[in-house]
């Protein structure tokens, strides 16, 4: 199900983030104020946007989870929130990278956003701790629902909140891209926010295919060896998937 | 009207109303806690002991402004993460919850009662850790501070009450319940201490005493209102089985 065009999909985003980097590099104008080091905001800001947006998605999926019971929405929302985080942790690094080449500091309190991708990673981090200490797979699904829910609430509350707290240093992409981006860089942030995106989507897809192929390697081996086998399976943070050996999917 | 709990006859099954199923359910956790002292004499002794530490740690025997309250808001808060972790204990451990959903009563009463459980806790703590604080470490005279800080007190509790009843509930039925608890609502607590902080730090500062900066006063508000609305959304499916 989840495994069809994916390799035309890999290669589309291959060839995406190969031509953003190179029209980054090679065809963006240097930054009349930053210089090179500015080519990192073409990896810094699409990755935080891409894994903001991934932590939303894992929030939405858990909503159709609670309405509608189906394990496939969890996983896609575990899947989505396991995703945002392993980019989240690139968004803290390469925002370091910056902060120290532009502001002279790997880390800065008064910078709003940053603070506050802390805070959502700190919170975030505590999904996984959350699903494997309960061991019951209903109710681990439904726990973990109910805190991607408020956890995904909580993601831009928090961006505001923090942002009130402090004066203003980090350049504000979103609130006024088309004031302060030249044409040449307003193409290729595009490119790169589409690129990144096309990542994301990439590997979430091949992971879910990975969790649902290994799903149902479990239940066709259930069936091999009778019934018995793998009633008590292990504890584990992943979502159980309700899958019939041989089903169609 | 029909006597308390009892519906009209005719009305169907038999369904208690809100308001007895609530004072029944705080009249149960006024007892429990009553009877076993679990939650509130350690959170109270906490933050005195938390006070000393500060007193050593910073080298100071006197604090105000910024200090001073960032001080008091990280001992209610973690003084608070006490109470929190053991809200929900008995119902788990005892059959509280079975009982409860026995019963015909509505689930958000449940949340109701253990929100102004909480809020109760924090109270009486505030009572006992908010004199303590101005006898061992504040510089400036409280009483000019006061009806501000009661302002920022009331509505900081109510952020601490609807995250932590939330995050008590979500943590109490997992296998490291006491370290879920404050790893999960800590994150979700900083934007109620950095306004409730905020807010106190003109009231405590030397000298004079600041007015109450209204901007953080209404985020402080908001972000109560909009984690009320989750938690009270969400409740429900902590309690399905």
């Amino acid at each position: 199900m989840y495994g069809k065009r994916l390799r035309a999909l890999a290669l589309t985003t291959f060839a995406a983030l190969t031509l953003t980097w190179v029209l980054a590099f090679f065809w963006a104008p240097d930054d009349a104020d930053q210089g090179f080091l500015q080519k990192i905001f073409y990896l810094h800001v699409p990755l935080a946007i891409v894994t903001l947006g991934g932590f939303v998605y894992g929030a939405v999926a858990a909503i159709m989870h609670l309405r509608t019971r189906d394990s496939r929405w969890d996983m896609r929302s575990y899947v989505a929130i396991h995703l945002s985080l392993v980019f989240g942790v690139g968004v803290l690094i390469t925002g370091s990278i910056w902060a120290r080449g532009s502001w002279g500091v790997w880390w800065d309190w008064s910078e709003p956003t940053l603070v506050s991708f802390l805070l959502v990673m700190l919170l975030y981090a505590t999904y996984q701790p959350l699903r494997f200490a309960i061991e019951d797979p209903e109710r681990q699904a439904r726990y973990a629902s109910v805190f991607a829910i408020t956890a995904g609430a909580f993601v831009p509350i928090n961006f505001v909140i923090v942002r009130l707290s402090t004066a203003y240093l980090h350049p504000r992409v979103l609130g006024n891209i088309s004031g302060n981006l030249p044409g040449r860089f307003q193409v290729v942030f595009y490119l790169s926010l589409v690129s990144m995106a096309l990542l994301w989507i990439t590997l979430w897809r091949y992971e879910m295919t990975s969790k649902h192929a290994g799903a149902q390697l479990r239940a066709l081996r259930r069936r091999l060896s009778g019934e018995d086998e793998d009633t008590q399976p292990r504890r584990s943070a992943v979502p159980t998937l309700g899958v019939e050996a041989g089903a169609p999917r | 009207m029909s006597a308390p709990g009892v519906s009209a006859p005719g009305a169907g099954p038999r369904v208690p109303r809100t308001r007895v199923v609530l004072a029944a359910l705080l009249r149960k956790e006024l007892t429990v806690e009553l009877r076993s002292f679990e939650a509130v004499p350690a959170m109270t002794l906490f933050s005195v002991t938390t006070f000393v530490l500060f007193h050593f740690a910073l080298s100071r025997n006197t604090l105000s402004g910024d200090l001073a309250s960032g001080v008091l808001w990280v001992t209610l808060l973690f003084a608070a993460v006490l109470g929190i972790n053991r809200l929900f204990v008995a119902d788990a451990e005892q059959g509280g919850f079975d009982g409860f959903l026995l019963s015909p009563a509505d689930r958000s009463v449940l949340l109701y009662s253990k929100a102004l459980t909480l809020l109760a806790y924090l109270v009486v703590l505030e009572v006992v850790a908010v004199p303590a604080f101005a006898l061992l470490l504040l510089g400036p005279a409280l009483w000019p501070a006061l009806p501000g800080l009661l302002a920022a007190l009331a509505l900081g509790d109510l952020g601490i009450v609807v995250i932590g009843t939330f995050v008590g509930a979500l943590a109490v039925r997992t296998s490291v319940r006491d370290l879920l608890g404050p790893m999960i609502s800590l994150p979700l607590l900083v934007p109620v201490l950095l306004c409730a902080a905020r807010l106190s730090s003109p009231l405590l500062g030397a000298g004079h005493v600041g007015s109450l900066p209204l901007r953080w006063l209404a985020t402080l508000a908001l972000y109560d209102l909009v984690f009320g609305l989750i938690t009270f959304a969400v409740f429900d499916f902590l309690l399905e089985d």
